[in-house]
């Protein structure tokens, strides 16, 4: 608390550190620490007012809030990307409530906060990575009623989400969910990982970092604990699989086991593919950059 | 036949009403012909129901409507929480537990695993989102099964059995006519070989001929698989084609209980015997 009000001080600051009041602090932590203790399950939580609009990553805005200390270094990325709208505007707005140190690095940050990606460079058990999510009930597409879907993740009642799965087989020949791929968390609740591509799920499994979900909207939290076994929804004759970049290599760094963003050229019609994470990329490329010379 | 009890209910009771006064029991039945309680208005749809359903047998319910027919086996299928009652089930814990005083988990596991229910509405046994070979696969999945080949194969052979078009495997119920919805919901119910068959008014509402088919095929499923069942119907003639045994309800209460010949060609009670003389 000392460092905090040092840093208060220092700064001259109009708001609280990290602008939500101290004992709205204290209950989101507690949601966090109740989430962590049950992996996947969804847990409610006050929802606070924010000078952003929700549904614009305010759950997980709420979450870095709750958790970030003055000696943290922050890292912000939308699909991706460290310089995007989205990313830019949460990461100036922590930074001027909060003073931390900012960084597009993945390896140095202590907390990454995302949006619907995961980033490439492994991360460390000293690390959290915290998700916005739009839409945390797994179940929706297949039941309407919230009353309902509590029930059937009370009772593991999980059949109709199955059978979406099925019929998805059986329609197209193949599972079509390209992001939100529901997966089952330590053998107990399906959950939705937030919208990362298929490549991104099995990075979920037996991480070493904590992953936090937080749902601004919904007003929802949950949490993958480390080393938490995620199973993606697969039957015995229908393996789950990632997103396939055969052949492809990223135009700017060079790298073919990356997600890759597609980029057309109206003029030209051109396809050419970048890497979807910008500091990975730009890593590479430096690093390729300093072999050459 | 064997004489293995499969299911034995005792005294099982349902009282809809925000404060039974303690005295409905005694104030409705067959003998005040109501079941609505003169002192605190409470509405009792079953009372001091106890019977026993053997394996491979078919027991058959019947009584006029509103007589607590399909509230019994509301109740057993757990759509219905009854006010009182045991039920124990041979194949779960060994007959040994309640199966009201179970865990929604357990009552889930026992509906999905032991039980099948064929409801007079298909809207209310099928999902009309899903295609049909999806309805079957429900209850597949919910026993555990993942394996989509498995599931095609289980499907086509179920549906074949109630001799619907297997290349009408992935059309939605919605399509069909009714009599095959109904045959689709028998095959459903049959997906995971249920130790106890349901029949709540399958045949009411289907025209005659449809109506011989269905039950021609719930004998031929009965002779084959020797799944033991219990048919509801206000049809004695339904009940005559199937029932080995029958219970006639009245108000809420059994009034009499013995084998379906008996009942049909001697019955006992002034309700049996104005339902058998006014038979068409």
């Amino acid at each position: 608390m000392n460092d905090m009000n040092d840093v208060l001080k220092r700064k001259n600051r109009k708001y609280n550190f990290g602008f939500i009041d101290e004992n709205s602090k204290r209950e989101i932590r507690r949601k966090i620490l109740k989430a962590v203790a049950i992996p996947g399950y969804q847990v409610p939580f006050g929802s606070r007012e924010l000078p952003i609009a929700r549904g614009w990553g305010t759950g997980g805005l709420q979450i870095t809030l709750s958790l970030i200390g003055p000696d943290d270094i922050l890292k912000v990325i939308d699909q991706g990307c460290d310089f995007s709208v989205n990313a830019v505007n949460l990461k100036r707005f922590i930074q001027k409530t909060t003073g931390v140190e900012i960084t597009e690095d993945t390896l140095k940050a202590t907390i990454i906060q995302t949006r619907h990606r995961i980033p490439e460079e492994k991360m460390g058990e000293n690390q959290i990575l915290v998700f916005q999510v739009p839409y945390p009930e797994v179940l929706r597409t297949v039941e309407p009623s919230e009353a309902v879907t509590r029930e059937m993740h009370a009772e593991m009642n999980y059949s109709k989400l199955w059978v979406y799965l099925y019929e998805e087989i059986v329609k197209w020949g193949e599972i079509t969910i390209g992001a939100r791929y529901p997966v089952k968390v330590n053998g107990r609740y399906i959950m939705d990982p937030s919208p990362i591509p298929r490549w991104d799920v099995p990075k979920l499994h037996m991480a070493e970092t904590l992953y936090l979900f937080g749902a601004g909207r919904e007003k929802r939290i949950y949490a993958i604990p480390p080393y938490t076994r995620v199973e993606p929804l697969e039957f015995d004759d229908f393996k789950f699989n990632v997103e396939s970049f055969d052949g492809k290599a990223c135009s700017l760094c060079g790298s073919t086991d990356t997600f890759l963003d597609e980029i057309f050229n109206s003029e030209t019609g051109q396809k050419t593919y970048i890497c979807s994470d910008t500091s990975y990329c730009s890593k590479v490329s430096a690093r390729k950059k300093v072999s050459h010379e | 036949m064997s004489k293995k009890k499969i299911l034995s209910v005792k005294d099982l009771n349902l009282i809809h009403g925000k404060k039974p006064c303690g005295r409905c029991l005694e104030l409705t039945g067959p003998e005040v012909e109501s079941n609505i309680c003169p002192v605190c208005g409470s509405i009792v749809a079953c009372a001091d129901i106890s019977f026993d359903l053997n394996e491979g047998e078919i027991l058959g319910i019947v009584g006029e409507s509103g007589s607590g027919k399909s509230t019994i086996v509301q109740c057993l299928y757990f759509d219905v929480r009854p006010t009182g009652g045991e039920a124990y089930i041979s194949c779960f814990e060994e007959g040994k537990v309640n199966i009201f005083s179970e865990s929604s988990q357990k009552k889930r596991y026992m509906r999905s695993n032991l039980m099948g229910i064929v409801y007079q509405n298909p809207q209310r046994g099928l999902n009309f989102d899903f295609s049909c070979g999806g309805n079957i696969a429900e209850k597949l999945l919910m026993a555990g099964i993942y394996n989509i080949k498995k599931i095609r194969d289980r499907s086509t052979e179920l549906l074949t059995k109630t001799e619907i078009s297997t290349e009408r495997i992935d059309d939605p119920p919605g399509n069909f006519s009714g009599g095959m919805q109904q045959r689709v919901q028998i095959s459903k119910a049959l997906a995971n070989n249920p130790a106890i068959l349901f029949l709540d008014e399958v045949t009411t509402g289907l025209d005659v001929s449809v109506q011989a088919r269905v039950l021609d095929l719930i004998r031929q499923l009965q002779r084959q698989l020797g799944i033991s069942m219990i048919i509801v119907s206000h049809d004695l003639r339904v009940i005559r084609l199937l029932a080995h045994r029958t219970i006639v309800m009245k108000n809420g209460r059994i009034v009499e209980m013995g084998l379906t010949d008996q009942i049909l060609e001697d019955p006992q009670h002034k309700y049996s015997q104005l339902l058998v003389n006014s038979m068409l």
